[in-house]
């Protein structure tokens, strides 16, 4: 008996050791990791999928408060005037969270672009929904009030074979990101207009 | 007969040389040795990983009861691992980004785990800390070693570490055989070398 409870001590205290060190080089490298996120990942997906717009669209961010959550939103000029904002979330895909990131026309309230920042699919298999534009295309021009679903759970989209959680994963993101913008429309174009 | 701190340093360049003479350690060494740039990173994180992990897993070795030690072990090392890629997310995102997937995995890496079981727990932390290095330098070396010969034939290109500039090797009109850069071509290189190696040592 004293010796099973020598085991167990023994590894709760190395588990708990190790948690602690953790969230400490964590929360000492948060802020750093999430700006190097911005240069190389989502900054880089965000000019990707609003390609064309006259301004830089990762210097026009925003953000405003959806709940008691800050949501960042980023301001793309087309034709002349800021009408095109994306929105990055997460939503679990097959090896972690997916990061998605979705730009909205706010005049024809339809999807611009879709885009896949940061994740931890397969390679080969869940990765291609980055690397792989004919995936992300399928989203282009829907309509957000439209559900985005895979084709298996009765959706439109396509998803990557070999790889249905995944695209479940960003069908799902995409879907928070239109209610997200639905929600917070008004607010969003109050925005735009200052 | 006890080997002094710097023959057990030195057994990794050569004599224990990872995946070479221990045949340890081939996912990464396969996967990541597209270039000479992932190669040299790789090699760094996983030395990284098996000193600290070497010299903590020694000092502890007198606590940790032997039925949980391989738990123990691995909680240590995927401790050090979850650093690496904290800290290489901080500081070198775009290196991070080709390695990917491949810094976490260095928790099962056969010789991380291998040398805390088969020398860490029973030596010394200075001896340890001497054993984590040389492996480690080793494991560096063979894979600098094996990615700057599949970049050269692969990509015809030699990226410099750091810099990340990919120096062009042969002329522009250089016809990359590009089975080398393919999975196949990592065994094949492997193989070759591992052949060259043998044959260099045999008495």
């Amino acid at each position: 008996m004293r010796e099973m409870l020598k085991l167990f001590l023994t590894i709760v205290v190395f588990s708990a050791v190790a948690g602690g060190l953790l969230a400490t080089v964590r929360s000492a490298t948060r802020d750093r990791i999430e700006f190097q996120q911005l240069v190389f990942v989502k900054g880089p997906t965000i000019r990707q999928i609003m390609q064309g717009s006259s301004n830089d669209p990762v210097e026009a961010s925003f953000k405003l408060l959806d709940g008691d959550v800050e949501r960042t939103f980023f301001a793309g000029e087309f034709d002349g005037s800021l009408n095109t904002v994306a929105l990055e979330t997460y939503a679990g895909g097959y090896g972690g969270e997916i990061g998605v990131v979705a730009a909205i026309n706010v005049e024809t309230d339809r999807i611009v672009g879709v885009g896949v920042t940061t994740h931890s699919e397969t390679p080969g298999l869940g990765s291609r929904a980055k690397t792989d534009p004919s995936f992300s295309r399928q989203f282009e021009d829907k309509p957000v009030a439209e559900p985005f679903k895979v084709k298996a759970d009765g959706g439109a989209i396509d998803a990557l074979s070999g790889a249905t959680i995944t695209s479940r994963g960003v069908c799902q993101a995409v879907s928070e990101i239109a209610d997200i913008y639905i929600r917070l429309k008004d607010n969003i174009i109050a925005e735009l207009k200052s | 007969m006890a080997k002094t701190t710097v023959q057990e340093f030195t057994k990794g360049l050569w004599a224990e040389i990872p995946p070479f003479r221990l045949v340890l350690g081939l996912c990464p060494i396969l996967a990541v040795t597209k270039t000479v740039e992932n190669g040299v990173g790789m090699g760094i994180a996983t030395t990284f990983v098996l000193v600290c992990s070497n010299v903590l897993i020694s000092l502890l070795r007198s606590v940790i009861p032997k039925r949980v030690r391989i738990a123990c072990f691995i909680v240590v090392i995927a401790t050090f691992v979850t650093i690496v890629e904290l800290v290489m997310q901080a500081f070198a995102y775009p290196l991070f980004l080709k390695l990917g997937i491949f810094i976490p995995l260095i928790v099962v890496n056969c010789i991380v785990l291998g040398r805390a079981e088969a020398f860490a727990a029973k030596h010394s932390p200075i001896p340890s800390l001497a054993d984590g290095l040389g492996i480690g330098i080793g494991f560096t070396l063979s894979l600098t070693a094996l990615a700057a010969v599949r970049e050269i034939f692969g990509s015809g290109t030699f990226t410099v570490p750091v810099s990340g500039v990919a120096l062009p090797v042969f002329g522009p009109e250089f016809q990359p055989f590009s089975f080398m850069i393919e999975a196949p071509g990592a065994f094949v290189c492997l193989g070759l070398m591992l052949c060259i190696m043998n044959m260099v040592g045999k008495k």
